[in-house]
């Protein structure tokens, strides 16, 4: 039996180390807000909790860099993410309800086979991939950036999982005696059931997609095709110390804001969606 | 209800060409975006291939004189370094992550303002990886804020050179992992929890057991699907490691290509289009890759055997 006392002791060093980790996760980003605010000398000269006046100017000093094309930037990059997270969320729950639903004959093989290269970083044929890409004319495009989402075998694994666990194939057939095809089945009854794990997995592979980096450095090379990390590193390896310093942390900034937005709005209903979570018993 | 339901064999029968149908777009995507590339990557790695200046050199074929080369390389190192930065960034990961998904979804602890907490510790995930090294570079340079408010409230009198000592830069890259992860794996390890049956937390409780006895008792061994997952995801995560050492010391790897992974070593041979030792990295990945796949292959599949058994 709990007595009242070391519950209340527990319940304490919980929120402590809550208190800890929110300050971990919100002090830099505190300081990069603040900074962005401040213009370069500023900065240059000390570190302060205070915001500063320059908010308008660094952003209009990001926005006329004609090397730096934020808006295109931006622009690219939720295209990029967005049809990512489409793509892979849809086409890996199909996947997985057509090995979860089926029994065909290659169903185990086509299983076994996704599982093996689910742990292959798509890096190891990144070589091959550039020069495919390459050969039919799409480097420079954002189609190669996205399009390979459909085959996402991570997130396959987690629907399958979770299918597991939460879809009763006594739904499916009770769906089928009622006249269902399949494919409706799985669009009107399988994916609503689906809805916390897709909301879960569009939000990591959305920031997955949003955080690329290698791929896009290595097929983009035209300006307004580029996406934001691309932009950022260019940030890194143009000469730092002669760099406008308030310039750099605004357009960090703007990098966070678009996201953050899209994660406020994806939030709700993800702990909406898992809290009802799919049938229960 | 029972004669309703078809027969096993029946059903198998009846639709089995819609399994075909609906895993086909995910294994065309798979055959033309990574199989085929994948095979033109160990093509390229037996041929002498790359661009000196503005003249192509290759392909000549010249056997395994790629890989030759690159084991006399510093090819160890990065693997070691790679491996370093990944273990220091997942064990506290893994670690916090379990208690503050335990802690929030525990019906007795009612904390306070879990929204609030949920949504901060999963915030810095959504940073793109690359501004938010870019961040840490400014903040801890030199004479960036950090050290700025170390002289100034006298802990130190000289600046730290973070970024120019081995442990300053790995533990700063160590240091975004963690933060940028362990939300991240919280909500996934959380939805786990919460898919789990409430009315066995409720027996539990009734059974007067502790939440420490909940936890591992109840809670772990039901989650141990998703705990595989996040182990699986993160070591991918891990052999990936770029974006942050990468913009962190500028692809240098910096100091003396000690945070320098495998994966930057792969881009140095791939932006200079040195094919062929592109060609030769991406085998040796691949080659540790498929160990690990192997091994997590096997775990994953006597979980599903027990799975099956338990029904």
């Amino acid at each position: 039996m709990h007595s009242q006392t070391a519950e209340k002791v527990r319940k304490a060093l919980v929120y402590i180390i809550l208190a800890l980790l929110t300050f971990l996760c919100l002090f830099f980003f505190y300081i990069l807000i603040i900074n962005s605010t401040r213009n370069n000398f500023e900065i240059q000269k000390g570190f302060s909790f205070l915001p500063g006046g320059s908010f308008g100017q660094n952003l209009t000093n990001v926005l006329n860099d004609a090397n730096i094309p934020v808006l295109s930037g931006i622009w690219n990059s939720l295209i990029v993410s967005t049809l990512s997270a489409i793509l892979a969320t849809y086409f890996s729950a199909l996947t997985a309800y057509g090995l979860y639903a089926y029994r065909f004959r290659f169903r185990k093989a086509a299983f076994v086979f996704i599982l093996l290269i689910m742990t292959m970083p798509t890096q190891v044929s990144a070589l091959g991939f550039v020069n495919l890409i390459t050969s039919v004319k799409l480097d420079d495009s954002l189609i190669p950036l996205f399009l390979p989402s459909i085959a996402a075998p991570a997130v396959f694994y987690f629907m399958y999982s979770y299918m597991e666990s939460n879809l009763p194939m006594e739904l499916v057939e009770a769906a089928r005696m009622d006249g269902s095809g399949e494919f409706r089945t799985f669009n009107s009854i399988v994916l609503p059931l689906m809805k916390p794990a897709i909301a879960v997995q569009a939000i990591f592979t959305f920031v997955t997609a949003w955080n690329n980096y290698f791929m896009p450095a290595l097929l983009i090379s035209s300006n307004d095709k580029k996406t934001l990390p691309i932009l950022i590193a260019s940030l890194r390896s143009a000469d730092f110390l002669k760099f406008d310093m308030g310039k750099v942390y605004m357009l960090i900034t703007i990098a966070i804001v678009p996201i953050i937005i899209v994660y406020i709005l994806l939030s709700r209903f993800i702990v909406a969606g898992v809290t009802l979570g799919g049938v229960k018993e | 209800m029972k004669e309703a339901v078809p027969k096993k064999s029946k059903a198998a029968v009846d639709y089995s060409k819609w399994g075909y149908i609906f895993i086909a777009p995910f294994f065309i995507a798979f055959l033309i975006f990574q199989l085929i590339p994948l095979v033109s990557t160990f093509y390229y790695s037996f041929f002498e291939y790359y661009r000196s200046g503005l003249k192509v050199v290759g392909p000549n074929f010249v056997g395994l004189q790629n890989f030759v080369e690159l084991f006399n390389s510093d090819l160890l190192k990065y693997l070691g370094n790679t491996l370093i930065l990944w273990i220091a960034g997942f064990l506290p990961q893994i670690v916090i992550s379990l208690l503050l998904a335990a802690w929030f979804t525990d019906i007795r602890l009612k904390l306070k303002g879990q929204r609030f907490f949920k949504t901060v510790i999963y915030m810095p995930n959504l940073i793109m990886a690359s501004a938010f090294s870019m961040l840490f570079f400014a903040l801890f340079s030199d004479n960036g804020p950090v050290n700025s408010f170390l002289i100034s409230s006298g802990i130190t009198t000289e600046p730290i050179r973070f970024l120019s000592t081995v442990w300053g830069s790995r533990g700063l890259i160590a240091l975004m992992n963690f933060l940028m992860w362990f939300g991240n794996t919280t909500i996934l390890l959380m939805a786990a929890i919460m898919g789990i049956n409430p009315s066995l937390f409720e027996a539990a409780e009734l059974d007067g057991c502790t939440p420490r006895q909940v936890f591992f008792e109840v809670t772990l061994p039901l989650i141990r699907p998703i705990l595989v997952y996040v182990f699986i995801t993160s070591m991918i995560g891990g052999l990936q490691m770029f974006d942050v050492p990468q913009i962190l010391t500028n692809g240098e790897g910096s100091p003396d290509r000690m945070s320098t992974t495998l994966i930057m070593f792969l881009n140095n041979h791939l932006f200079s289009k040195n094919y062929g030792m592109a060609g030769a990295v991406s085998v040796v990945l691949f080659i540790i890759c498929a160990i690990l796949c192997i091994v997590v292959y096997f775990s994953l599949n006597s979980d599903h055997g027990k799975k099956k058994g338990g029904r």
